[in-house]
């Protein structure tokens, strides 16, 4: 190589080391997105602590199922499920429990171990048959939602089984997916001033935001828990091994097909968390529920900067690619315009990220 | 150097359904010594490594390890019985780290708290150590694999399968893709691991390539071996004639 061209290298890799953080698009997105908002949306209510918790909520539901898409994808595989796994996952609950009167927390137990056993079945049938995984997934994605109405219409007759508030009201397991935590901590603060209170109604005098919902919780603790398993251990290693080049992973050892079915089981457990909040919280089950989920933690994972074809993303970015989600959604809103325009954005944001991350690929790879 | 080889495969038969892609294939393998495979496209070299590192099972035929008959079911027999493959286009994981490749199913850990994190402090360090021996200058270990070059990869791949002991390395066809100083650069590096007392299997098409480094030469063609010469014993003229013509060894000496 002529000293030259040894500059060029040099150059090109230290250019592309800056723009290869997985998350780079995503951050500059959120910024970008915040400003949008903050410009257009200030005098609606968006940034107050009111407002704020609105979207804070909506982009938490979309970061629980992002994280499981995420560390899949990266694992080289998909899961088309997801939306139908919520819907089953949920009905599982409201059936066990309110049908057939199981405890509420031996209900919920029951649809994790239900979910991350089929999660676990879709990734061994994905693994053994060599079949793309999006086919096998979209199969699960007929079987699971078609599994869903039969069960809920043979046990009540009806698609939404409501009547789990009451069931689940002294539960010690429902709690941790309802509930809000630090209420103490708001009330204090309204207290002090700090917090505005209702002024009118049922709930005069108590505080507007009167807690972190659970669903917060969860978002932020599968972000930690995915981002340090993925970064900083060995699985985490063996997960980018998988995705990056299954059977290059293989020749060094790696137990490719283990990673990449527990990463299914794992996208099946965010998937039950999802459907577990929402059950608790609306206090019901809805056969249809979860519809579009998987498509749109795809996209939240591909916005965060992942290859669709694996080896490589950021659970960050993901995460934040779901805060870009959650805050448009609330944010078109707040400013009144026609909500189907959101997904007029976003399908645009998806190929605009496709076509970044297409471009990042082949910088990283030296492909030309 | 003990006479023992360290590997024997005696009359290795292998078939794809009704294709024969090795009829009776018999080699060693000494420690320090690099054993050349050549044959012409189709001779059944990939085929004859890959069941030297478990990805195949041969259909019959005995494999001794350390002059122990030895079986080898799948790529983690092969590993722990100290066979590295480094195979030309899969030899690492071109958007991973220079680090996390090479530490890939070795990783060092340690302990933070309960839970069990890798060691990326150590992990570095040493790599660029190892990377200093062998020459390969980095800008920082989270590169990634697929800034490097070629030969680098090639390079970095051969210097991680040492590293880790192998005491067989198996190269398939390293240098093919290769310019003239990468190629180089690879053969260099094959000089200096043999140098250790590993033992080296080059497959190459390239009889220049591999009279550079070999000390023995095994021709394949069509499943079957030509003959096995050491190093002095046939030129650049005799092994291009067998690997095209199909001729026996035997009959080139007459
Ligand atoms: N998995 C397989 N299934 C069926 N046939 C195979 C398989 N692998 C190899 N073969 C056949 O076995 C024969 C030997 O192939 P092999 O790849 O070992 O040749 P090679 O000497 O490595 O050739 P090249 O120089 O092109 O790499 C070929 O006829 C090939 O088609
Ligand atoms: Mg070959």
């Amino acid at each position: 190589m002529s000293t030259i061209e040894k500059k060029i290298s040099l150059i090109r890799s230290k250019f592309s080391v800056a723009l290869l953080r997985p998350d780079l698009g995503a951050i500059v997105g959120v910024v970008l997105v915040f400003l949008f908002f903050f410009l257009v949306a200030r005098d609606t209510g968006m940034f107050s602590l009111e407002g704020s918790m609105n979207w804070g909520i909506v982009s938490s539901q979309f970061i629980i199922i992002a994280v499981g898409a995420c560390l899949l994808m990266i694992a080289g595989e998909f899961d088309l499920s997801v939306g139908s796994m919520i819907g089953f996952a949920g009905i599982i609950i409201a059936v066990t429990s309110v049908v057939w009167g199981w405890p509420v927390w031996l209900s919920i137990i029951s649809a994790f171990v239900v979910s991350m056993a089929i999660g676990a079945l879709i990734g061994y049938i994905t693994v053994k048959t060599n079949l793309p995984s999006f086919i096998v997934s979209l199969a699960f994605l007929y079987i699971l939602r078609g599994m869903t109405i039969f069960i809920a219409i043979i046990s009540t007759k009806k698609t939404i089984i409501g009547g789990v508030t009451e069931v689940a009201e002294n539960d010690w397991l429902a709690p941790f997916f309802g509930g809000k935590i630090f209420t103490g901590a708001f009330d204090w603060l309204a207290e002090q001033g700090i917090i505005q209170t209702f002024v009118a109604g049922t709930k005069a005098g108590q505080p507007v935001v009167s807690g972190i919902p659970m669903m917060m919780v969860w978002a932020i603790g599968l972000i930690i828990f995915a981002h340090l398993l993925l970064t900083k251990t060995r699985f985490g290693n063996w997960i980018y091994a998988a995705g990056g080049d299954a059977q290059a992973a293989r020749h060094i050892g790696v137990p490719v097909n283990r990673v990449k079915i527990l990463m299914f089981v794992f996208t099946a457990f965010c998937a039950t968390v999802f459907a577990t909040t929402q059950v608790i919280e609306f206090g019901s089950a809805s056969a249809d529920r979860g519809i579009l989920k998987e498509f749109e933690a795809i996209i939240s994972v591909v916005i965060g900067g992942a290859l669709l074809t694996g080896g490589y993303g950021s659970v960050i970015g993901a995460a934040l690619g779901a805060v870009i989600f959650g805050v448009v959604q609330q944010g078109l809103f707040f400013i009144g315009v026609e909500s189907s325009l959101f997904r007029v954005f976003l399908g645009v944001l998806l190929l605009l990220a496709v076509i970044l991350n297409t471009h990042v690929r082949k910088l990283i790879t030296g492909a030309k | 150097m003990s006479d023992l080889p360290l590997m024997e495969l005696k009359d290795i038969h292998k078939s794809f359904g009704n294709v024969d892609a090795l009829k009776g294939v018999s080699i060693s393998i000494n420690a320090g010594e690099c054993h050349c495979l050549l044959g012409d496209n189709g001779a059944g070299k990939s085929t004859f490594i890959k069941i030297m590192s478990g990805v195949h099972q041969p259909t019959s035929g005995q494999i001794n390890i350390n002059g122990k008959e030895t079986e080898i079911n799948n790529p983690r027999d092969a590993i722990d019985a100290g066979i590295a493959t480094v195979y030309q286009d899969l030899a690492l994981i071109p958007l991973m780290s220079v680090s996390r490749n090479f530490w890939l199913g070795r990783e060092l850990t340690k302990k933070v708290g309960p839970i069990t994190v890798m060691d990326f402090e150590k992990c570095n360090s040493i790599l660029m150590t190892e990377m200093d021996k062998i020459g390969i200058q980095l800008r920082d270990p989270t590169q990634s694999i697929g800034t490097l070059s070629g030969g680098e990869r090639q390079t970095v791949a051969i210097a991680r399968a040492v590293f880790f002991g192998a005491k067989i390395l198996i190269l398939d066809e390293p240098t093919s893709a290769l310019g003239v100083y990468q190629t180089s650069n690879v053969l260099k590096t094959i000089e200096r691991v043999r140098e250790k007392g590993v033992a080296v299997v080059f497959i190459s098409h390239n009889v220049s390539h591999a009279l550079a480094v070999g000390d023995k030469f095994t021709v394949l063609s069509r499943g079957e071996t030509l003959g096995t010469a050491k190093s002095g014993e046939i030129d650049f003229q005799e092994l291009q004639a067998m690997m095209s013509g199909h001729k026996e060894l035997s009959e080139l000496k007459k």
